[in-house]
């Protein structure tokens, strides 16, 4: 610890080196810790995804519809041990379009049984049940759109215009949260019954279904035998475990997604590649000095010990802050929040980044602090001669 | 005057002359700008040819006709009547076969991504009779078009190229029926070419769509036309309908894709140029420490400090310029033409498209480098400058 005050006059030496190279690895990380948001909101979905559950839906695209009919014939499938629908409603708030989000109409029981990560307090609950032009609204967006409880919400859909004036009207009767950071709490959820009434077309048929299976061992099997159970009907289905279903979502995003990270990754080397480069010159050029505690009597290790600290101060200081920053960036939510509902930097990554961090410091550090290790003191004492 | 000058050219060359010696910090630098360049080029130009993808298949003097609260394609629907009266709207070119507009059907059907091999969402369009004289810039680059009444579909050579299963002579299954794909088209690189085409009579049944369409494109007489032709349909009692150009149509579609893609470049490009910009004022800080005596010395025989200035942007100018232009030519080599396929979330199906590195995109990395090179050098030379003479002839 005695060492602490030279390591710290060594740093303030050249204050606006060391104050250039913080600034650069600083940066470097806030586009890490931005970088493992971005690409945990791409995939994030499948870390959620029920080990439990199916997701049933056409054959031939998620754009085409299932009779409502088919939820019971999916639980007489064995395995099956409950479905609910749910149908894509594109409801767009004050006819503006950027005014989008996920609304869903749905049956609130089975709904809320088979998704338990959706939070919602029993008397919200309660009150669901009794009012018909009840919705259920996740936190982001209410938040997104400074909603209260009690708020009546008119939603426009260019898919299911309500027979008349084709507006809907909804009430807001609870707000839920999500059991994890990685719930999407941007959906609007409303009730089945006041939509299949209201709709001026299509009545009787739903956009998909989640299904529990009993035993997740089984998913696979059990997701055969619902395909079978409608093979050559006019409605065919294709049954995949969530995860699947999720992950082949994300996949569609596909050479974007991948091409983004890739560059990502790059700047973030070559910034680490300029610093790190930047910090093992500053001790290069410090030979000398070096020389000079070997011949006060520093032993090797501890000269090595001094470079190193050194370095690994230097990222330490501009590493975690920098993490620290794209934390706070991340926590004040989704840019695009109609794109990235789910926009967070999980802690896993926070735990990678630091190890990144001293990675760097020690890197950096390592080959000056050998080559001061293993410095004849005659040579260093010598070597501006 | 020529004094000064030459002062200035003397100090530079020496300065130049000088760069080998600190090859390692000099590259340092140049790797730094090279690395941003590269990154703001290749970021710009995904964003770059999804525009242009959209941009040139959006003709002007083509008008895409939705229902009126619709804001796209799938959400739009119209039915036979409806098409009919506005097929015979003002404004609309004819031909001996009758005006020039087609009635289509705009579905999604799960195909295999050859990239990845997981299901993604392909556009696949029923289209009328006068579909590619409407368009005017697709034809058929293999086999032949589909036969009307037939389950026969063609391919855009985008979509053939993304996702597995569309050669031709190839057949698809989508729900109980099987197409044969019978040839490809090119549409001058625009959105068409990430779609399957059929005959729109065909896709109906298929899709339990009754006698339902969701857009009528239609060729105006001229650009000019546009006008009258839709506000002839905005006041039309019979119809609710909503009148866009192609171009203007095409432009919305993509805007939030665009936006986005934009938005992550630039921050992302703006966060590196930081990173850069410290990488540069290091390095040229310590070829200013390095040579410490060497200025001192020049200003002792009579150098003018505004030598030394220049001397330094110079130098720092030219390591960016290096880094820049060797950044931007990776950049071109790597990402120009580059195919790629993602999924437009406004038309929830896939986009085929190519990367474009234009040339106003490589003119703007060039004056992102010489910034960096001005504002890497500047500070350091300044410093280079106010050098006490005396002091730093006597520096060790």
């Amino acid at each position: 610890m005695r060492f602490l005050s030279l390591i710290w006059s060594n740093l303030k030496r050249k204050k606006l080196r060391t104050s250039l190279t913080l600034l650069s690895i600083f940066v470097a990380f806030v586009l890490f810790g931005l970088l493992c948001t971005i690409n945990e909101a791409f995939t994030g979905g499948i870390s959620v995804a029920g080990a439990d559950r199916l997701i049933v839906r056409h054959k031939v695209s998620l754009i085409m519809t299932l009779p409502v009919t088919y939820g019971r014939r999916m639980e007489q499938v064995s395995g099956v041990a409950s479905a609910v629908h749910l149908t894509w409603f594109n409801g767009i708030y004050k006819n503006e379009p950027k005014n989008f989000f996920g609304s869903f109409p749905t049956d609130p029981e089975p709904f809320l049984a088979l998704y338990p990560e959706i939070l919602l307090p029993e008397d919200r609950k309660q009150a669901w049940l009794k009012t018909r032009t009840g919705a259920i609204v996740g936190r982001q967006l209410v938040e997104r759109f400074k909603w209260k409880i009690g708020d009546r919400i008119p939603l426009v859909s260019p898919i299911w215009p309500r027979q008349g004036d084709g507006a809907w009207e909804f009430e807001i009767v609870g707000i839920y949260d999500g059991a994890k950071k990685a719930t999407d709490t941007s959906g609007f959820y409303f009730r089945y019954d006041y939509f299949d009434e209201g709709r001026s077309y299509g009545k009787g048929l739903v956009g998909w279904y989640g299904v529990r299976v009993k035993d997740p061992a089984q998913a696979a099997d059990v997701a055969k035998a619902i395909d079978n159970e409608f093979a050559n009907s006019p409605y065919e289905t294709k049954a995949e475990p969530e995860g699947a279903f999720v992950q082949g979502f994300a996949q569609q995003i596909g050479d974007i997604g991948t091409i983004l990270i890739a560059i990502l990754s790059a700047v973030f080397f070559t910034i680490l590649l300029v610093a790190g480069n930047t910090m093992a010159q500053s001790v290069r050029e410090r030979t000398e000095e070096l020389g000079v505690l070997k011949a006060m009597g520093f032993t090797n290790e501890l000269v090595l010990a001094l470079v190193l600290l050194e370095s690994c101060a230097i990222a330490l200081v501009g590493g975690l802050t920098g993490l620290a920053i794209a934390w706070l960036i991340a926590s004040r939510g989704s840019p695009v929040p109609n794109m990235l509902p789910v926009f967070y930097l999980p802690v896993r990554y926070l735990f990678i980044g630091a190890g990144l961090v001293l990675g760097l410091g020690l890197i950096a550090g390592i080959l000056p602090a050998v080559q001061a290790m293993r410095l004849q003191i005659a040579h260093a004492l010598r070597r501006n001669a | 005057m020529f004094n000064w000058l030459s002062q200035i050219v003397a100090v530079t060359l020496f300065n130049v002359r000088t760069i080998p010696e600190r090859k390692g910090a000099a590259f340092t630098a140049a790797v730094g700008i090279s690395g941003v360049v590269a990154v703001f080029v290749g970021v710009l130009s995904i964003a770059e040819g999804f525009r242009a993808a959209m941009r040139v298949s959006g003709a002007d003097d083509v008008a895409v006709v939705l229902r009126s609260s619709a804001d796209n394609e799938m959400t739009s629907g119209l039915s036979r009547e409806e098409t009919r009266l506005i097929a015979d709207a003002p404004g609309i070119a004819r031909t001996a076969d009758g005006p020039l507009a087609s009635a289509e059907l705009f579905v999604i059907i799960n195909l295999p991504k050859r990239s990845t091999g997981s299901d993604a969402n392909v556009p696949f369009r029923g289209v009328g009779q006068a579909s590619m004289k409407v368009r005017g810039d697709v034809r058929i680059t293999e086999g032949r078009s589909f036969d009307s009444g037939r389950n026969e579909v063609i391919v855009g050579a985008g979509a053939a190229r993304a996702f597995s299963g569309l050669e031709v002579g190839r057949k698809i299954r989508i729900g109980q029926t099987e197409w044969d794909v019978v040839g490809t088209f090119v549409g001058g690189g625009g959105a068409a070419e990430s779609e399957i085409w059929t005959d729109a009579a065909v896709l109906q049944p298929a899709y339990h769509r009754g006698d339902s369409f969701q857009s009528v494109y239609a060729k105006l007489v001229s650009v000019s036309a546009f006008q009258q032709f839709k506000d002839s349909l905005t006041t039309n009692p019979q119809l609710k309908v909503k009148a866009l150009r192609q171009s203007e149509f095409l432009s919305e579609q993509s805007s939030m894709l665009t936006t986005f893609i934009e938005k992550i470049g630039v921050f992302i490009a703006a966060m590196m140029a930081l990173g850069a910009l410290f990488g540069a004022l290091n390095t040229m800080y310590s070829a200013v420490a390095a040579r410490t005596r060497e200025i001192a010395t020049l200003r002792a025989l009579g150098f003018g400090s505004t030598p030394v200035i220049l001397s330094v942007m110079f130098e720092s100018l030219t390591l960016a310029l290096i880094g820049g232009v060797a950044g931007a030519a990776a950049a071109y080599f790597a990402f120009d033409g580059f195919k790629a396929a993602t999924i437009n979330w406004q038309t929830f199906s896939q986009i085929a498209f190519a990367f474009s590195v234009t040339p106003q995109l490589l003119a703007n990395a060039i004056i992102l480098t010489v910034v960096l090179g001005l504002l890497g050098g500047l500070f350091p030379a300044i410093r280079a400058a106010r050098l006490p003479i005396a002091a730093a002839l006597r520096e060790t």
